[in-house]
């Protein structure tokens, strides 16, 4: 009986992980997102990139954003071990060791540089391995735990695909669109986490995460979620307003701007037995809201009606 | 040391995706090269 337990305590750990809990690892959800975002940016922005090095370039953001998510995962174990949505995720169920999540990401951080720099371009391989490494070392190894203000700095590693996007196709990393863009989503995202982390605050209080309404509470979260929301729609008018888009963005910037602000003053004045399903509505249509404008900065593009 | 059937059957999974994975890299960079060879490819001296 001993020599048994002797023999199965000296064992090493052999990896039971399978190719789906690797793809897990790369948050394919968010990662959608970012590609979207950049597929929709590449389209908008002005020159002739070949086909295959565009879609070259969107596998290398993929990748690269896959690699950030899989390296979050690795060092935020603990806390997605305590909380009810991420609890399943690969590293804390077990799936996947942390050593494993730790190079896995660490080899696809490096490998979407390296083959964005040598396939597509050096400025665009320089953002995103600024963007990967401001979403390691700055949000999850910095901010996440320490400040309020972690999701609003860090949010900044989300908006840059499109400025990374609009470099692999013109080589230009300065140009006005493609940073109005990146303001875009940077003021979209404390709204669209703040609404999902109303939902979920006794998860981040169990983990001890310093989000918003954990820190402030809910009415000081929802006055937040409300203003930025005021500041998002004013900063998407602000490219037609320049005549760096089209109709389409305009009109989809305003209808479905009118939409997030009204869906944040439901919040705003909602009472507390309402509060959950109201800040649930508004996370979806956050989600939606991001999808419907830079659908509509394609859309612009393709029918000729940007003025790019 | 001996591995079970199912860390066999896992290690067999994860070893044919990393082989996909690296045969799809040797496509990507090959096509990549003649894109950016483009028609100088039959331009070049002899």
């Amino acid at each position: 009986m001993s020599d048994a337990s002797t023999t199965l305590e000296a064992r090493p750990r052999i990896s039971l992980a399978g190719p789906a809990d690797f793809v897990a690892l790369l948050k394919p959800r968010v990662m959608s997102l970012v590609v979207f975002t950049a597929a929709a940016t590449m389209i908008a922005a002005p020159g002739s990139l070949h086909p295959v090095l565009a879609l070259t370039a969107l596998l290398c953001i993929a990748v690269g954003a896959g690699a950030a998510g899989a390296l979050n995962q690795w060092f935020d174990a603990d806390i997605d071990a305590i909380m009810t949505r991420t609890r399943n995720r690969p590293v804390p169920s077990g799936k996947v060791s942390p050593q494993e999540a730790l190079e896995f990401g660490a080899t696809l951080a490096g490998f979407s540089v390296f083959a964005m720099a040598f396939l597509v371009g050096y400025v665009p391989a320089a953002l995103l391995a600024s963007t990967i490494a401001f979403y390691i070392f700055i949000y999850t190894m910095w901010l996440k735990r320490r400040t309020v203000q972690n999701i609003v700095i860090g949010g900044a590693a989300g908006a840059l695909p499109p400025v990374i996007a609009w470099a692999a196709a013109t080589g230009d990393a300065f140009a006005a669109l493609p940073w109005l863009l990146f303001l875009i989503i940077f003021l979209w995202t404390p709204p669209h986490f703040w609404a999902l982390a109303l939902a979920g605050s006794d998860d981040y209080a169990r983990a001890k995460v310093p989000m918003l309404p954990v820190v402030k509470g809910s009415r000081a979260t929802r006055v937040q979620i409300l203003l930025y929301s005021v500041a998002l729609v004013a900063a998407a008018l602000a490219p037609f307003a320049l005549n760096l888009v089209g109709p389409v963005f305009a009109v989809t910037a305003a209808v479905a701007g009118v939409g997030f602000i009204g869906l944040a003053a439901v919040l705003y004045f909602s009472v507390e037995t309402k509060e959950r399903a109201s800040a649930l509505r508004l996370f979806a249509y956050s989600i939606f809201y991001l999808f419907a404008l830079f659908t509509a900065l394609a859309v612009d593009k393709l029918i000729g009606f940007a003025p790019l | 040391m001996a591995l079970t059937p199912e860390e066999e059957r896992k290690r067999k999974q994860r070893n044919w995706a990393i082989a996909g994975v690296l045969l799809a890299f040797v496509v990507l960079v090959f096509v990549v090269t003649i894109v950016k060879l483009g028609g100088n490819v039959a331009n070049r001296p002899l």
